[in-house]
């Protein structure tokens, strides 16, 4: 089979990189950051997709049609929120 | 190689191209899947700007441990699962079953909290349309609707993961799957963290919006 092996060590340095990220996640929630209190758990959240992406579901070691249809479900996904919050952002409601 | 070549379906020359071709069709599936959930998300993003203090008020009644319990459990059982890949790959199919029931377990194990959680929600009154008390900031109930609504469909695809893993156990026992074909496996899995990755981003988003004091 042509699928790449990735180790046991690579997938249990992800699964820890996860659950410390999710403690960070938790961790930043209580500190009081105004409006960046969203942006940083969000950004901790996509950088968690990412690497579940890359290493768990083997993106990084997959074909480049693969990585194509990765990236358009992420490229529409951009797509529908942002035509959709530019529309309500710019409503002056 | 003859039992190889059973396994590759006609129009594939190869087993390779067969599981390209599998691999890709999963992740289609997964495009569609990535904008159901992401409706859902931007119906989200859009009430809570302009209700946030309504999602802050509907955020203090969520138990945060609970949900952080739930997370843990679901990134273990994506690790277990990406073990379960490995095992096969080495032809050690007696640690995929063990892996595949692990990831059932874990899977077993949020669902269980979450119906607990349900259920505290309902004893307090928190059900749009069912049994709803609060008295809070208006539109506090679209925080409720969504978040019900959104945890509702991710515990549902859980559902749906837990009886595709017990399908693989049973294919695994009857000894289907070797090194060299794994191909079900893999897209199970594609879908396992699939629905883990819907979740590492809901469980911000509805239990930790303004906890800090």
């Amino acid at each position: 089979m042509s699928g790449h092996h990735v180790s046991r060590r690579v997938y249990f340095a992800v699964g820890f990189a996860l659950l410390v990220l999710f403690l960070l996640t938790v961790g930043v929630a209580y500190i009081d950051l105004g409006p960046f209190n969203i942006v940083v758990a969000m950004a901790i959240a996509t950088f968690k997709a990412i690497l579940v992406v890359l290493y768990f579901m083997h993106v990084r070691y997959s074909s480049r049609v693969t990585w194509v249809f990765v990236s358009a479900s992420f490229f529409w996904l951009v797509i529908l929120l942002v035509l959709t919050l530019s529309d309500y952002a710019t409503r002056g409601v | 190689m003859a039992d190889n070549h059973s396994r590759v379906a006609h129009q594939f020359d190869d087993l390779a191209q067969q599981q390209e071709a599998s691999n890709l069709g999963m992740w289609a599936f997964l495009a569609t899947e990535v904008l159901f959930f992401g409706g859902m998300f931007a119906a989200y993003a859009v009430y809570r700007s302009l209700y946030y203090d309504a999602f802050v008020a509907g955020s203090q009644h969520m138990d945060v441990l609970l949900g952080a319990v739930n997370t843990a459990v679901l990134l273990l059982s994506s690790l277990t699962v990406a073990l379960g890949v490995h095992a096969v790959q080495r032809g050690n199919n007696g640690a995929l079953t063990r892996y595949l029931l692990m990831t059932i377990a874990l899977g077993s194990t949020f669902l269980v909290i979450k119906g607990f959680e349900y259920s505290h929600k309902y004893a307090e009154g928190l059900i749009p349309g069912v049994r709803f008390a609060l008295e809070g900031p208006d539109h506090v109930e679209l925080y409720f609707i969504l978040y019900f609504v959104m945890t509702g469909f991710h515990a549902l695809h859980m559902i749906v993961g837990i009886g595709i893993m017990t399908a693989m156990i049973i294919l695994t026992r009857k000894g289907r799957f070797s090194p060299e074909y794994y191909n079900p496996i893999e897209v199970s899995g594609l879908y396992w963290h699939f629905v883990d990755i819907v979740w590492i981003f809901l469980y911000p988003l509805f239990y930790l919006i303004q906890v800090h004091p």
